[in-house]
């Protein structure tokens, strides 16, 4: 009995203990999203999200140039890095075994792993030095080399998802390995694509720090790929930074708008995924 | 027995005398051609001569020699692991899509080589159709473009539309299917998907047919079905069927071969291999002693 006893006691103890571990890790998440609330909430209203920004002092103004300016560079980035990381992400599944392969993934690995702040400094390495000024492209270039990665990784897992045996069935039609690939296999994994990509792109929406001297910034509204952009993970850096308590709460107003855009992509993505697996059943 | 056996018979001698002699020095690719006609006049559809296959260093298949009669059914039987699905796969040359996998010999649909180094595969799996183990409808694809698929994506033209709707009666699958054509290939049951497998491979028109199995997966009343429709499609097609199940090889094929550790033990018309086997391993196995 005894021994009994000892042991409820343990596995009570334990499910307390686990219990309190998910509140502790609880904490930090929604006093997050508590404080972006209660601080953003009162600065939103139809026209802080069409209108530009104003000076310090000045009533009304908004972050519409750079709601349009993070869209129009993930955008940029998006036509860069959706064919790279796609077709590198094929590659790795169907032909992935090889040296280049094991290379491939490696260096898809590593690249992953780089802080972004490095990769704003290639971008401008490769870009804003050249041009001899920021603009969208050399931040769509920095936001591209974020997201090539973790697309070729999620693009790969889902291809090899797919069954072999419809690989089989196409071959065995007389289909062309790579019309196999491109017109079989990939439809199939589509479904877990989109909801990479989705991924990838509200990952590249929330990055400061390839933008920082890549696109800096810009006041106005801009759709020129040469010319500085504004976005809103730097806005709200600059706002922040700023000695003024009419520009953090605007800071605290753009940190909500961002975390609604990223917020709507996950969801989405999200239920993508489970659409997708409930028609498979 | 039908003219169609005995026309095999007399034109291999006995692939089992051959067995364990020296295979004999591989004929160079295309020599073949024109093989001589058999003595019943009816030219053999498929003939395999010492035909080896090897997974890496395992050899897989050793020194096959066996001829198929046009619009004939050939089963292959033996227990797992017997070569006698490596056997079907060097057919259409999926064979050498697996990783390190080789074969090697001489292998002739209607006297042309298939083994040659300047045959391409992707053109002769159009001429060699085939069917899984289990059901694979493209699950992105409705069951109309399921049936069009070989055709769709190698760019064949004609008038699909009649296509789909001949090679899905040929499937015995028109009925239930034709008011549905645009749904999900995968809200067919599993026998349905696979009569709808068999239909996408015959609609690239090939001549032979492989199947691999292709009733396992499916309950007795699906698989009476398929078994059905194999018999109607040897009037057009000549079908090696690889099968577990004896009493189905005895019920669909004209031949049967009797594969055991990548050995063929012996091949003969399949009234005399079930009723009378020349070999004891082939006894001992259709009489349920292994295997």
């Amino acid at each position: 009995m005894n021994a009994v006893f000892g042991r409820k006691l343990v596995d009570r103890f334990w499910t307390a203990a686990s219990g309190l571990a998910v509140l502790v890790a609880l904490v930090p998440l929604t006093s997050l999203l508590w404080l972006v609330i209660s601080h953003g909430a009162a600065g939103l209203s139809p026209s802080f999200f069409v209108n530009l920004p104003t000076p310090v002092g000045e009533p009304g103004g908004g972050v519409g140039n750079a709601i349009v300016g993070t869209f129009y560079m993930v955008g940029i980035a998006s036509l860069i890095a959706l064919p790279i990381g796609l077709g590198a992400g094929v590659f790795l599944a169907e032909r992935g075994n090889g040296k280049l392969g094991h290379a491939v993934r490696f260096t898809a690995e590593v690249l992953a792993g780089v802080p972004s702040i490095v990769v704003g400094i290639v971008a401008y390495g490769l870009v804003v030095a050249r041009m001899k000024h920021f603009s969208a492209l050399a931040g769509g270039v920095a936001l591209s080399l974020v997201m090539i990665p973790s697309l070729a990784r999620s693009t790969e897992e889902f291809v090899r998802l797919v069954p072999s045996t419809l690989r089989e069935a196409s071959l065995a039609l007389g289909v062309p390995s790579w019309k196999t690939s491109l017109r079989v296999i990939l439809p199939t994994a589509m479904g877990g694509i989109v909801t990479a990509v989705l991924l990838a792109v509200a990952r590249a929406a929330g990055e400061t720090a390839p933008l920082l001297f890549t696109a800096l910034n810009n006041q106005y509204w801009n759709l020129d790929p040469g010319q500085p952009t504004a976005s809103l993970t730097v806005q709200i850096y600059n706002y922040a930074i700023s000695p003024y308590d009419d520009w953090h709460a605007k800071a605290w107003s753009a940190a909500l708008v961002l975390l609604l855009v990223v917020g709507a992509l996950n969801l989405l993505a999200r239920f993508l995924s489970r659409s997708r697996m409930e028609g498979a059943r | 027995m039908s003219p169609a056996y005995e026309a095999a018979m007399n034109m291999e001698p006995a692939p089992e005398n051959r067995l364990f002699a020296d295979a004999g020095p591989d004929r160079p690719a295309g020599t073949a051609t024109g093989a001589p006609r058999a003595a019943g006049g009816v030219e053999p559809k498929l003939r395999v001569r010492d035909l080896n296959a090897w997974y890496g260093s395992n050899h897989a298949l050793r020194h096959v020699s066996l001829t198929v009669p046009p619009r004939s059914v050939m089963a292959a039987i033996g227990p797992s692991g017997c070569g006698k699905s490596t056997f079907l796969r060097c057919l259409n040359r999926m064979h050498e899509l697996v990783p390190g996998a080789r074969a090697e010999g001489t292998l002739l649909i209607d006297g042309q080589d298939l083994l040659g180094r300047d045959v391409d595969p992707v053109s002769l799996r159009r001429r060699v159709g085939m069917v899984f183990q289990r059901p694979n409808p493209f699950p992105t694809m409705s069951i109309r473009d399921n049936v069009a698929a070989g055709l769709k994506l190698n760019r064949i033209g004609g008038n699909h539309d009649e296509i789909v709707e001949r090679t899905l009666k040929q499937a015995a699958l028109w009925d239930e299917v034709k008011d549905r054509l645009g749904a999900s290939a995968l809200s067919l049951s599993g026998g349905q998907q696979q009569r709808l497998c068999i239909a996408r491979a015959l609609a690239v028109e090939p001549e032979v047919l492989l199947m691999d199995e292709p009733a396992s997966a499916l309950d007795p009343i699906a698989t009476a079905k398929i078994e059905d429709l194999i018999h109607e499609l040897k009037e057009r097609y000549t079908i090696v069927i690889v099968t577990h199940n004896m009493q189905q090889a005895a019920r669909v094929s004209d031949q049967t071969a009797f594969f055991y550790m990548g050995e063929l033990v012996e091949v003969g018309p399949t009234e005399r291999i079930f009723t009378n086997p020349g070999e004891q391993r082939t006894e001992d196995y259709v009489t349920g002693k292994f295997g």
